[in-house]
C-alpha cells in the first residue's frame, strides 16, 4: 500500500472530525454570549458583498429590525464566522442614544462560509440571522 | 509592536439640529494579528486591539470587544440622532492595556 492512499483514507476519517471541533467552537462562543436563550429566527438584516475580494476586509452592516428608542432597543449584537480558525469575530453593546440598531463592520473571512448574527433586545429576547460570504482569497492566513 | 496606539481617526459633523440622525465613522489604524499568521515559517506575535468604547455626554453609547474575526485597521459606522449639542468620547484598548483616545464635539445648527 502506497502513502497516498492511506493518508487520503487517513483525511477522510479525521476531516468530520474537525469539522464537529468547529461546530463545538462555534456552539460554545454562541453560548458564552447568549447563554441557553432561544434565538428566534430572523428580525435582522445583514448586508454583505456577493463576492468579497479581499476576505482579509470584508464589510458586513448588520441592522436590527426594531426602534432604538428607551422602551424599545437591541443592546447587544453578535458576529460569529462558522468556518474561521475560530469563531469569534466581534461583540457590540448598544445604547438607546444610537438612531438605529445598526453597526458597520469589516471582517475577516478564511474561506466561503455563514456568517452568524445573534442579537439581543432590552426585553431579553434574542434574535438570529444568517448570511452566505464568498471570499475570493481568505482572509485569516495569509 | 510600537510603544504607542496610531491616532484615531473620527470623521462626523462639526454640528447638525436637534433630532438629526448623524453618521459617526471611526477608523484605527492596527495590524490585529491574531498570533495564527506564519511568516517565513515563523509566528506572527498576536498585537489585537480588544476594546472600542465609545460614550455619548459621559453615558455609554456603543461598546465593542474584538475578537480574532475583526478585520485589521478597524473601521466602524453607527449612527446616532442628536437631542443637544454633544460630545463623543472614544476610546480603543489593547491586550497589553495601552489606550487610544479621541473626543469630538458636535454643535447645534
Amino acid at each position: 500500500m502506497s502513502t497516498f492512499p492511506r493518508r487520503a483514507a487517513l483525511s477522510l476519517v479525521l476531516l468530520p472530525f474537525a469539522a464537529l471541533a468547529q461546530d463545538d467552537a462555534l456552539a460554545a462562543a454562541i453560548r458564552a454570549e447568549i447563554g441557553d436563550a432561544a434565538p428566534q429566527e430572523g428580525g435582522i438584516t445583514l448586508r454583505v458583498p456577493p463576492v468579497a475580494e479581499n476576505g482579509g476586509q470584508v464589510p458586513v452592516t448588520v441592522l436590527v429590525d426594531s426602534p432604538q428608542t428607551t422602551a424599545r432597543h437591541a443592546t447587544a449584537i453578535h458576529l460569529f464566522a462558522t468556518r474561521n480558525p475560530t469563531p469569534g469575530i466581534a461583540s457590540f453593546k448598544l445604547g438607546p442614544a444610537l438612531a438605529r440598531a445598526e453597526i458597520q463592520t469589516r471582517i475577516r473571512i478564511a474561506e466561503n462560509q455563514v456568517l452568524v448574527v445573534v442579537a439581543r433586545m432590552n426585553d431579553g429576547s434574542v434574535h438570529r440571522a444568517t448570511t452566505e460570504i464568498r471570499v475570493s482569497t481568505g482572509g485569516c492566513l495569509t | 509592536m510600537s510603544n504607542t496606539l496610531a491616532t484615531p481617526r473620527i470623521r462626523a459633523p462639526r454640528s447638525a439640529r436637534v433630532g438629526e440622525v448623524v453618521e459617526i465613522r471611526t477608523l484605527m489604524e492596527h495590524p490585529m494579528e491574531t498570533g495564527l499568521r506564519q511568516e517565513a515559517g515563523r509566528a506572527i506575535p498576536r498585537d489585537m486591539l480588544t476594546r472600542m468604547t465609545i460614550r455619548l455626554n459621559g453615558e455609554a453609547l456603543l461598546e465593542a470587544e474584538f475578537r480574532n474575526g475583526t478585520a485589521a485597521n478597524p473601521f466602524h459606522v453607527f449612527f446616532l440622532r442628536l437631542e443637544r449639542a454633544s460630545e463623543l468620547e472614544f476610546t480603543w484598548t489593547d491586550e497589553t492595556g495601552r489606550t487610544a483616545r479621541a473626543v469630538h464635539r458636535i454643535a447645534l445648527a
